[in-house]
């Protein structure tokens, strides 16, 4: 199996392959989603539509996928927070009877697998995917389930990678690898 | 050569019982979890399938008093989640070769209520950890978290982990409660029903939400004393690509996954003996398989959905379905769709309508979810 292609996003910078290809002076994720977006010259409105990681991880892959063919690419995501970051501010939305307001295009985003479904829309890839939630980034464990998903001939490369997020702390790795 | 990988026990925990024996009576006597209960302060009462509190604290209380002495603090859903694991834990030995995974959508999340941070137990890996540490699980917990095809997508995890040569065995559990949150954000989506819901009727108005937990022992190495033996033949998940909270009407991940399942697995439409099919009874969702099982041509293979007995048990759906699939193929027996009476689809299924005898020895189980997301697995009776 090979690591072909690396992206890095944390602390408001974006790296591919060891080398930065957008910094912003932002202080805050939405800020810094927002310039990068604008930056990497992306049109694509959904984006502005989702929550912040589907936005981290979206972004990430963006830059991975675009003028690829995507057709035989599986995803495989991990995180740590799971979808807390959005189940935290829907569950505002229901904590008082008196200011109740669940919303459906909150509600939605209560899933971490949702990231997965925006970049499979966006790169119109119907794949193989996956999301597992683990303490920690484990490398090997995201290695050897792409492996076997590259072995039983599902898939002829795999997105694979960690999006963490939780209010404005995150970071992404994500990389593609092929057999 | 890839290895073989077996399901040789199980369990699971409903309304209708706390093993799968008092379950599988119920469900030939017809008997359903739904009914009208009050979840949410000043609003009407959802039909919904819920495991009444009390006989749960006290099947706790039976199984595990000694473990409240040791002065552990224990939500809900980790007593459900104990209560189904135990007599597997007891019957099959854990080793550091032993994988420990947990397939749930919203894990504790009636802990965020009116908090200001983020409690410990609402992290999914901490759960993990919390019911791998009370039995003794030496690897790492994996969480398997694809809104409501994580229960199918657990056993297809265990089975690639273990053909990876990581694991040789793999204890899979899988849960989800009902939740104030879980029934507000459907119930803004106005996907829940008005009445038991009706999958495939033509009168199908929506979902009734369930909760349960399930439980399997997978291995590669199965003894010659197991009561019984399913392999997992093939699975696969695809992405729709088309919407993230509609299903897609061509039906093409679900296609997709289940042609890949069957690929893997080396199976024709013809062999197929028994689908369990999601059915969560909202309109699209059910329009959107039969349109995906009849590109498959599986229109004449007799189906289910099991969301009339259990409602849409979410991340515990997949495994608990799967389980009852199991039971049927081992008494020979299929179940009814509960709940359906005229067809509301615009392809025709092979809907079961009454208990009837059957010879099963492939079995497809499918699920569809938020996201985009399907999963189908192949098993196959030995």
């Amino acid at each position: 199996m090979k690591k072909t292609d690396t992206c890095t996003i944390e602390q408001s910078t974006i790296t591919v392959n060891g080398n930065v290809v957008f910094e912003s002076q932002s202080e805050t994720f939405p800020e810094f989603a927002k310039e990068a977006y604008k930056s990497l010259e992306i049109s694509y409105p959904k984006f502005h539509k989702m929550d912040h990681l589907s936005k981290l991880a979206f972004l990430a892959a963006e830059i991975l996928l675009k003028d690829q063919d995507n057709s035989r690419t599986a995803l495989v995501f991990a995180n740590r927070s799971s979808s807390l970051d959005t189940d935290f501010k829907y569950q505002e939305s229901i904590n008082y009877q008196e200011n109740y307001f669940p919303s459906p295009a909150v509600f939605v985003y209560t899933l971490p697998n949702i990231c997965i479904g925006e970049i499979s829309i966006r790169h119109q890839m119907q794949t193989e995917n996956a999301f597992f939630v683990l303490d920690e980034l484990d490398e090997n464990f995201l290695n050897e389930y792409s492996h076997q998903i590259l072995q039983s001939g599902k898939a002829e490369k795999v997105l694979c990678g960690w999006v963490e997020l939780y209010q404005e702390s995150y970071n992404a790795f994500v990389y593609l690898l092929t057999i | 050569m890839r290895k073989d990988v077996y399901i040789t026990d199980y369990n699971c925990v409903t309304p209708l019982g706390t093993d799968v024996s008092s379950n599988w009576n119920a469900l030939l006597k017809g008997e359903s979890g739904v009914a009208l209960h009050k979840i949410i302060e000043n609003q009407e009462a959802f039909f919904a399938s819920k495991i009444n509190s009390e006989k749960l604290e006290e099947e706790f209380n039976r199984f595990f008093g000694y473990a409240q002495k040791d002065n552990r603090d224990f939500t809900r859903l980790e007593k459900m989640f104990l209560l189904c694991l135990k007599p597997l834990v007891e019957k099959h030995h854990i080793t550091e070769e032993t994988a420990f995974i947990l397939s749930t959508t919203k894990g504790n999340i009636s802990l965020l209520k009116n908090q200001s941070s983020l409690q410990e137990g609402v992290y999914l890996s901490g759960l993990a950890q919390k019911i791998a540490d009370f039995f003794g699980f030496k690897a790492k917990p994996i969480v398997v978290s694809n809104a409501c095809v994580s229960g199918v997508m657990a056993i297809a995890v265990a089975k690639n982990m273990i053909q990876a040569g990581k694991y040789k065995d793999a204890f899979v559990v899988a849960g989800d409660e009902i939740s104030e949150f879980v029934i507000s954000g459907f119930n803004s989506f106005q996907a829940i029903g008005s009445e038991p819901c009706k999958p495939y009727d033509k009168n199908r108005n929506g979902i009734n939400l369930g909760e349960a937990t399930a439980a399997a022992y997978i291995t590669s190495t199965p003894s010659e004393n197991e009561k019984f033996r399913f392999k997992i033949l093939g699975d696969s998940a695809i992405n729709d690509a088309n919407h993230i909270s509609g299903p897609s009407r061509t039906g093409d991940g679900l296609f997709a996954s289940v042609k890949n399942a069957m690929t893997e697995a080396g199976v024709s439409a013809e062999q197929i003996d028994f689908v369990s099919a999601h059915g969560t009874a909202t309109l699209y969702n059910d329009e959107m398989e039969a349109i995906a099982f009849n590109r498959m041509e599986l229109q004449n293979v007799p189906l289910n959905s099991m969301k009339g007995y259990y409602g849409h048990c979410l991340g515990a759906s997949g495994l608990l379905e799967s389980i009852i699939s199991m039971e049927s193929a081992l008494h020979g027996i299929l179940i009814p769709s509960k709940n359906f009476d005229e067809p509301g689809i615009s392809q025709p299924l092979h809907i079961i309508k009454e208990n009837q005898p059957a010879e099963i020895n492939y079995i497809l189980k499918t699920a569809s979810g938020f996201g985009g997301c399907n999963a189908a697995i192949v098993l196959e009776k030995c």
